[in-house]
């Protein structure tokens, strides 16, 4: 999916509006008492569109994974809204969840762990049509398996094979066709190359991307891997311990990020390009990300931006295009919560 | 910096200096209930004081095996080294009685490991594990070696060294953790550094902390660094010469510039062509076709041929030796000028 996607035009298949996650911290054994909250997700909000890839960057901790299982509804929002098709994913149980379900798949990060080791790869596959037999009739389940597999590029003959028989990057086409095997229309990878070798990470992206043509899918593409992101993402949303912290289209958010942890953590990728690493600025960032339980107030970057002043610890930055972009033609207008939103472009690609 | 004389023709940066390690030949091999892994098969590769070595390649190439060996730290069995010479200083340490390589690991060759977590005992506070090193290699009191710890932690840029050098490792996080790792390493000033991905399990923002950290320490005790990756991109940012190697060997070995602009080998260019930019969008990735061969059966002649655009009959047959690509610079393959050509 190189050309990019008109955003504006077209409605978007699934709506997320100010989605909250807290993991309670109890204390006592008998009375649990509740103590505080890890605030692993705080008021998240975007849209995905048909057809398109959006990328979710940050580092680890910053709630990206959280978010794809409240997605799925795996895990219980706090508050918020997942709106698929006008329902609320959230809201919804039992029967009309399975529905949803059907339409809204995963892809795990690690394929060793996400297989059943006692199930044959036929099983495996096949094991989402005994949730939903109105997808495939009995008699043709064995038929549909072959054809997965022959889609996700394994030979049909494997069917009767156990995950073991298999390396890293097949196991993971296996995770791959398991998730096509209902014709959803969302796919949600979290980190689904980052457990691979180099050389197997590109075959499965092409994979994944050749399957995005043919079955016109929308990826929500979790990882930590900038430059895989933007390889596979039409846009991309940069989180920070449980807040968008900047999104956009690729262009915005690789070639003009106006958020200052953008800058720093691109700046931070290495380059396979020796070349670059004199002239390249880089942005060290100093300390560690604070803990979810008790977040820094105002804006969560401050306590590691070299930017931050008074005002970012009383007022916390809204996720908006700065006032002083909206006017702007390039893909510098894009959303940014920060009060000090300024370009930069760190990755020297414009 | 002490360097015995050494016969040598490997060039270093300062040309009269001998270099630190040089390992020549070396083979190792693992005995399997499915026949002999063969891990390694015939690694040559030297580091000089103050140099960068990074040793590249992908899981089962053998990388961090080597480095094992060089350290001294194989199981053995069921590891075998069949032949080989690691010469340290001048001295080849595979001859060495047990005794005299333990003088020599963590005083001399000190090695940082991937996994910080695993790697620290749980049970044991941060301050009494980097003591350990003095308590045991230098015989100093357990009050003399928390404040050498303590100094240490400082060095390696932990905030409130003094408060916290009794914590216990869970306490820290990644990063942190992976510093304490890194001072483990820097206790007795070794002469070598061997790191085994030490910033993988990292955040891209803390992995350049502890990049900069430790090529900022190699620098100011001008230590010889074996760095350990995967990632091509830490590679480019930090070393002096790149050993690239598939199923044991080295295919590629050559300074930094020149193999990212125009490498000898298929496989490494095959990898470099399958890695995404971030300053560029890129349109399909090159990806390199097939699977790492099984070390058990390594594929007859070049172990590349199976997967390689190139190959043609004299591949499956003739292993190819270390060509001789201009003065620094060596590619294991028969058609290397092909490869440098288009």
């Amino acid at each position: 999916m190189t050309e990019p996607t008109p955003v504006t035009s077209r409605e978007p298949i699934l709506r997320v509006r100010g989605l909250v996650k807290h993991f309670p911290l109890t204390q006592g054994i008998l009375f649990k008492k509740q103590v505080g909250a890890v605030k692993a997700v705080d008021g998240v909000s975007f849209d995905l569109y048909p057809g398109e890839t959006l990328g979710i960057v940050g580092e680890s901790g910053c709630g990206k994974s959280t978010v794809a299982k409240l997605l799925m509804n795996l895990e219980q929002a706090t508050a918020g809204e997942v709106f698929y098709k006008g329902q609320d994913i959230t809201k919804l149980s039992g029967r009309a969840l399975k529905a949803v379900r059907r339409n809204i798949q995963m892809v795990f990060q690690d394929p060793y762990t996400s297989l059943n080791p006692r199930m044959t790869v036929g099983d495996i596959i096949g094991e989402p049509f005994d949730i939903h037999p109105e997808v495939a009739p009995k008699g043709d389940r064995r038929k549909r398996v072959q054809e997965l597999l022959d889609v996700v590029g394994l030979n049909p003959e494997y069917i009767n094979r156990y995950p073991h028989q298999f390396s890293g990057g097949q196991r993971q086409r296996i995770g791959i066709a398991r998730g096509l095997a209902l014709n959803p229309e969302i796919i949600i990878c979290d980190e689904p190359v980052s457990a691979l070798d180099v050389s197997v990470q590109a075959q499965v992206i092409n994979l994944m991307e050749k399957l995005q043509d043919e079955f016109s899918l929308s990826y929500i593409f979790i990882a930590h891997d900038l430059s895989i992101v933007r390889h596979i993402s039409d846009r991309v949303g940069v989180m920070y311990l449980g807040k968008m912290a900047e999104i956009g289209s690729d262009a915005a958010i690789y070639e003009h990020p106006t958020h200052p942890y953008t800058q720093a953590l691109l700046s931070a990728v290495p380059v396979p390009d020796p070349e670059a690493r004199e002239h390249r600025e880089r942005i060290i960032l100093s300390g560690d990300v604070p803990s979810p339980a008790n977040p820094p107030s105002g804006c969560r970057f401050r306590t590691r931006c070299w930017k931050a002043q008074d005002r970012c610890a009383q007022e916390e930055p809204l996720l908006a295009i700065p006032a002083r972009f909206a006017q702007a033609t390039t893909p510098v207008a894009h959303e940014s919560a920060c009060h000090f939103a300024e370009e930069k472009d760190v990755v020297g690609a414009a | 910096m002490t360097v015995i004389d050494d016969v040598s023709n490997v060039p270093a940066p300062d040309a009269a200096l001998a270099p630190l390690l040089e390992v020549r030949d070396l083979h190792v091999e693992f005995h399997t209930r499915d026949g002999i892994a063969k891990a390694v098969n015939g690694v040559n590769y030297s580091v000089s004081a103050g140099e960068t070595l990074a040793v590249l390649g992908e899981s089962g190439s053998g990388k961090s095996v080597s480095a094992q060996a060089v350290m001294g730290i194989l199981d053995m069995p069921p590891a075998r080294i069949p032949k080989g010479e690691i010469f340290f200083q001048g001295r080849d340490m595979l001859k060495m009685s047990g005794e005299e390589r333990r003088k020599i690991r963590g005083r001399k060759i000190a090695m940082i490991f991937q996994d910080a977590l695993s790697s620290l005992n749980p049970v044991l506070s941060v301050g009494y594990q980097l003591g350990e090193m003095y308590r045991v290699h230098q015989g100093l009191s357990r009050k003399a070696a928390k404040a050498k710890s303590i100094e240490l932690m400082d060095r390696v840029r932990i905030p409130a060294a003094r408060e916290r050098v009794n914590d216990y490792p869970h306490q820290f996080s990644g990063g942190m953790r992976q510093r304490i790792m890194i001072a483990m390493a820097l206790a007795l000033e070794p002469e070598l550094i061997i790191a085994d991905e030490p910033t993988t399990a990292l955040d891209v923002t803390v992995q350049a902390q502890v990049m900069e950290l430790l090529a900022e320490l190699q620098r100011e005790y001008n230590m010889g660094l074996i760095l350990i990756t995967h990632d091509l991109g830490v590679v480019a940012d930090v070393a002096d010469k790149i050993a690239v190697m598939y199923a044991g060997r080295i295919v590629e070995d050559a300074p930094v510039h020149d193999i990212y602009a125009r490498p000898a080998h298929p496989y490494t260019k095959g990898l470099l062509q399958s890695i995404p930019r971030l300053d560029q969008k890129g349109q399909e990735l090159y990806a390199i076709k097939g699977l790492p061969p099984n070390l058990t059966r390594i594929p007859a002649g070049c172990a590349f041929n199976p997967r390689c655009p190139m190959a043609q009959d004299i591949c499956r047959t003739d292993v190819p030796p270390l060509h001789p690509v201009g003065t620094a610079r060596g590619s294991a393959c028969h058609f290397w000028k092909e490869t440098l050509g288009d």
